[in-house]
């Protein structure tokens, strides 16, 4: 189906799935239960992971395929962010010209950004890009105040000069971001028994563009360009002496990345009409980088599932607080339950980014092939253990 | 001409600082192959130490003082620190106030012994890895040591004092034949400066006049020979670490009264550092220092308003623009060897 | 007029003299052996005949056009496919993907945006990789990852990728080196199934005159970078010019 083949079609109907029904899967935990503070099912977090979802599959384009490593991406999904605020301030609340704009900017900024890094490999192409992102960052800051509005970031006001549009809506607030007339905030709610699901304009827009992106990426790793992508990765010597001018290879790669990037920063400014420069920062390219290799680099399913998992618990982690531990280790005598609190404490809540570098460690230091590659470990660990409960002899067939 | 010298002394002590942490990167690099990303965490940690002896020396008991009373009526307390107590108020008061080059002495073991346990414990492992793993954990370590720091000392900047001796200023342009008051410099920064070539001369010392120091540099450029001579590189390139970690370290120690130490101050001079690493040339030791104090003073003119009114924003990106034009044009740096990861 | 015509090609590296006035001509059809002794020149010489190096003076033209200045990619595209030293593959991809690559570089040229097409329906390319992969008996290996292949079937893989290509001109940068007795034979068997199969020329370096003698047409010995003689291979063998500069025996 859809030029997939079973394997891939499978895959992409189970993540089709998952994003659809995300608002009861994430949401395991009736409201008011002590548990509920780990559903995940609220609109601003399900926006959030299909957005980096977004976001890290387009990187994943670029990192995964090619190898090769840049740390600017966050610049993209800066410049994305700041397109479609002024896309808003100037043309329309419309959300489909201003995510338009910011894959578009996104794009040419890649281009520009990505002709002279690639221009060299290995650790200088990852300090190129740095020094373009925080270059970008910086300027953003600073002298790009009037485009960027400095330290406060971009923000709508009462009197942009809205082209199709008005600049003040009916009751006199600031208008929304809509798509046709669908508010992106609007809400539908469900209430069945304890539960509340809750169904989100804006998420299932970026769940259906995120849909679209990932078929996309299955599509080009599947493609004979895909396969250049990983040609490059593995021998640009071997490459170069096929044929293959490995260059406008890697460019194009960057460039769909950026593209993804710039509309992860559009949906974001989409769905909360706001941009600021710290979207651009250099920890925030690390970030999607963590994102990636979490889940498994240059695979498909793995950055979707980095996204989710780093967005859950960088969710989960700022809300708990003191209370919260003293509650979950209650059961503990006091001395030992003040003990745990004290060892948790610096992990949690303000913690968070601690917690974050020291996943960044583990990942890179345990499983270099990120959860996908863990998964697969298990499974054939189980898969070998039937082998060897069931037909003795199987285990002895040689290993393909 | 009284304003380029103003600037050329402005841009020294930030140009000190770039070229010791620089110094250390590409003396990493170099010897280990490994690219540092938590290099910049060592740099802050230094900084901190010098926040912490402060703090340390500072410590005071309370007594209560039945001559006076608070404007509550109460008998005032009057808090004693220590040091004061020990060594008499005046000597006390001195150790206080020369609490930051007392640091150093704290500073060279912490810092060595901090150096030993990241390359025994994490780097050593990454020898063999591609350069983006390396990359990926030093950068996840930089992010802990970073959050561990803001975890105890909190996020806003500390300040930490000179000497008393050192806080003004000194007129350097009457010493030239200038007016008064034209060219003004902070006496710490010129300490700082003299401090940092005493660093830079020793380590270059270190590695020109000692067999240890030769060893090293014949790993430098040819790693598995030296292996191959039945040297026993790996425990002198541990050294080597904590030696480069000492220096950044002190960079940070003397750094606090210029830059109020906070907790990101490390990955802000990272990047920069990287760049003069990157600028000088990967693996080379001159190259750092020289792009370090040249891409300070470069800066420093760049902050210039008359630049400034001529190209906005130039000071903020100057030092990347010179990078990016480097990397393009001689992708090996301004003295780096030929043939060294050029690609 | 050969296929490949090398004139008074000069190199120098800093005081090294690589190549001095390097002459070489290489007839259609035939098998070329360049031989020498280490440091003869060798590889400097081939590494000027692929785009990477540029030699200070002199020409080289490949079939009535020259190559000098133009990239690697560009050469290959031209027809001339390259055997390395040691074998240079995809190590990450499977077989029958290393087999596609050239086949796709081939049909599409140097770029080519296909990124919505499948690989899997390729299907005459997919045809044509299968054929070779049988041509050089490595079809049962198809689905294996490359770089867990022994270095026989590396070599053999390397072959199939370049010859799938149907290059007008082969160079083979030692394609025996050390290699077993047996593989070095499997080998020889190749290279002379591909001579048979005709519309190639290839031009070999090699250190082992087994390999040389059993394979070349006509034999070029080269010693401190200039061509010594350039002659059949029994003529060759009695040369005392051939003989002083690999055993250092004075005529």
């Amino acid at each position: 189906m859809f030029g997939l083949d079973k394997k891939d079609t499978t895959l992409l109907l189970i993540v089709a799935v998952l994003t659809m029904f995300a608002p009861f899967i994430l949401n395991p935990f009736p409201a008011g239960s002590g548990m509920a503070q780990f559903n995940a099912g609220y609109p601003d977090l399900m926006q959030r992971f299909v957005i980096f979802g977004i976001f890290a599959i387009g990187f994943n384009i670029l990192f995964g395929l090619t190898g090769y490593l840049s740390f600017g991406h966050a610049a993209f999904l800066g410049v994305g962010s700041y397109s479609a605020v002024w896309m808003f301030k100037l043309l329309s609340m419309n959300v489909i010209p201003a995510i338009i704009l910011s894959v578009i900017v996104a794009g040419v900024f890649a281009l520009i950004i990505g002709f002279v890094s690639l221009r060299r490999s290995g650790i200088y192409f990852s300090i190129l890009t740095l020094a373009f992102a925080q270059m970008s960052f910086a300027l953003a800051y600073s002298v790009l105040t009037p485009i960027t509005n400095g330290e406060t970031g971009l923000q709508l006001s009462l009197s942009d000069p809205r082209i199709l549009g008005t600049s003040v809506s009916a009751d006199g607030g600031i208008p929304v971001t809509s798509l046709f007339g669908i508010e992106m905030r609007s809400t539908a709610e469900m209430q069945l028994g304890p539960w509340l699901f809750q169904f989100n304009a804006g998420y299932y827009l970026c769940a259906v563009l995120m849909l679209v992106a990932f078929y996309l990426a299955i599509r080009i790793f599947r493609s004979p360009f895909g396969l250049m992508l990983r040609a490059v990765k593995s021998n640009q010597q071997r490459m170069n002496y096929t044929g293959l001018n490995a260059r406008p290879y890697t460019l194009a790669a960057f460039v769909i990345s950026g593209m993804y990037a710039g509309l992860a920063g559009g949906l974001l400014a989409s769905m909360d009409p706001l941009a600021g420069a710290e979207r651009m920062q250099w920890t925030a390219s690390g970030e999607v980088v963590l994102m990636t290799i979490l889940g498994g680099a240059g695979t498909l399913i793995g950055p979707v599932l980095g996204a989710g998992f780093i967005k859950y618990f960088e969710n989960i982690f700022s809300k708990i607080n003191d209370n919260v531990l003293h509650s979950w280790f209650a059961f503990m005598p006091d001395g030992l339950e003040d003990l745990m609190v004290t060892i948790v404490h610096p992990f949690v809540g303000k913690g968070w980014s601690l917690t974050l570098g020291l996943m960044f460690m583990a990942v890179v230091i345990f499983l270099p092939g990120g959860l996908v590659e863990g998964g697969q470990k298990i499974g054939k660990m189980f898969r070998r253990k039937k082998a060897v409960d069931g037909t003795p002899s199987a285990a002895k067939t040689p290993a393909e | 001409m009284d304003a380029i010298i103003l600037q050329i002394l402005n841009g020294l002590d930030k140009g000190s600082a770039y070229a010791l942490i620089a110094l250390g990167l590409t003396l990493i690099f170099g010897t280990l192959g490994v690219v540092n990303f938590a290099h910049g965490a060592l740099f802050m940690i230094g900084a901190f130490c010098a926040v912490t002896v402060q703090r340390i020396l500072s410590i005071s008991f309370e007594t209560v003082d039945p001559t006076k009373t608070d404007f509550l009526g109460n008998p005032s307390k009057i808090s004693t620190p220590y040091v004061e107590h020990w060594f008499g108020p005046e000597f006390g008061a001195t150790i206080i106030d020369w609490s930051v080059p007392i640091a150093i002495l704290f500073a060279i073991p912490i810092m060595i012994l901090i150096g030993f346990v990241m390359e025994r414990g994490l780097i050593k492992h990454f020898y063999k890895r591609p350069h983006a793993d390396q990359i990926l954990v030093t950068f996840g370590l930089a992010i802990v040591l970073q959050e561990v720091i803001k975890y105890y000392y909190g996020a806003n900047p500390i300040q930490t004092g000179a000497p008393m001796v050192f806080r003004g200023s000194f007129d350097f342009g009457t010493l030239l034949g200038f007016d008064p008051n034209v060219i003004i410099y902070p006496y710490w920064r010129l300490v700082y400066f003299g401090f940092a070539a005493l660093i830079i001369g020793a380590v270059f010392a270190f590695l020109q006049f000692t067999t240890f120091g030769m060893v090293v540099r014949a790993g430098m450029a040819d790693r598995e020979t030296v292996g191959l001579l039945g040297i026993n590189i790996d425990k002198r390139f541990t050294i080597m670490f904590g030696l480069a970690a000492a220096v950044a370290g002190l960079a940070g120690v003397m750094y606090a009264p210029i830059n109020a130490p906070n907790y990101h101050m490390g990955m802000d001079f990272l990047v920069l550092s990287f760049v003069v690493v990157v600028v000088g040339g990967m693996g080379s030791l001159p190259g750092a220092v020289l792009a370090g104090f040249l891409l300070g003073i470069l800066e420093s003119f760049a902050s210039m308003t008359q630049v400034i009114d001529l190209i906005p924003g130039i000071n903020q990106i100057i030092i990347y623009v010179v990078a990016i034009v480097v990397l393009l044009t001689r992708p090996r740096g301004l003295m780096g060897r030929k043939g060294v990861m050029e690609e | 007029m050969g296929i490949l015509e090398v004139k008074d090609v000069n190199k120098r590296f800093g005081g090294l003299q690589a190549l001095g006035n390097v002459n070489l001509s290489v007839a259609d059809n035939t098998v070329h052996a360049i031989i020498g002794p280490n440091g003869a020149g060798k590889s400097t010489l081939l590494n000027c005949l692929v785009g990477k190096l540029i030699p200070d003076t002199g020409s080289v033209m490949f079939d009535g056009q020259s190559v000098l200045g133009r990239k690697p990619y560009e050469i290959n595209q031209m027809g001339i496919s390259r055997v390395f030293q040691t074998p240079e593959i995809f190590g990450d991809l499977t077989v029958m993907e290393n087999m596609m690559i050239p086949c796709l570089a081939r049909r599409d040229g140097s770029f080519r945006m296909h990124a919505l097409a499948s690989v899997f329906s390729e299907k005459a390319l997919r045809a044509r990789a299968e054929e070779m992969l049988a041509e050089v008996k490595m079809l049962d290996k198809r689905d294996m990852h490359a770089a867990s292949m022994s270095r026989g079937d590396k070599r053999r893989l390397e072959m199939a990728m370049c010859l799938v290509q149907e290059p007008r001109l082969l160079l083979l940068d030692e394609p025996t080196a050390g290699m077993a007795r047996a593989d070095t034979n499997n080998t020889i068997d190749l290279l002379k199934d591909i001579k048979a199969r005709g519309n190639i020329t290839m031009c070999i370096i090699e250190h082992d005159m087994h390999v040389v003698f059993s394979l070349a047409d006509r034999i070029t010995v080269l010693a401190q970078g200039t061509p010594l003689v350039e002659d059949t291979p029994a003529n060759i063998k009695g040369h005392p010019k051939v003989r002083e500069a690999y055993l250092g025996e004075s005529a």
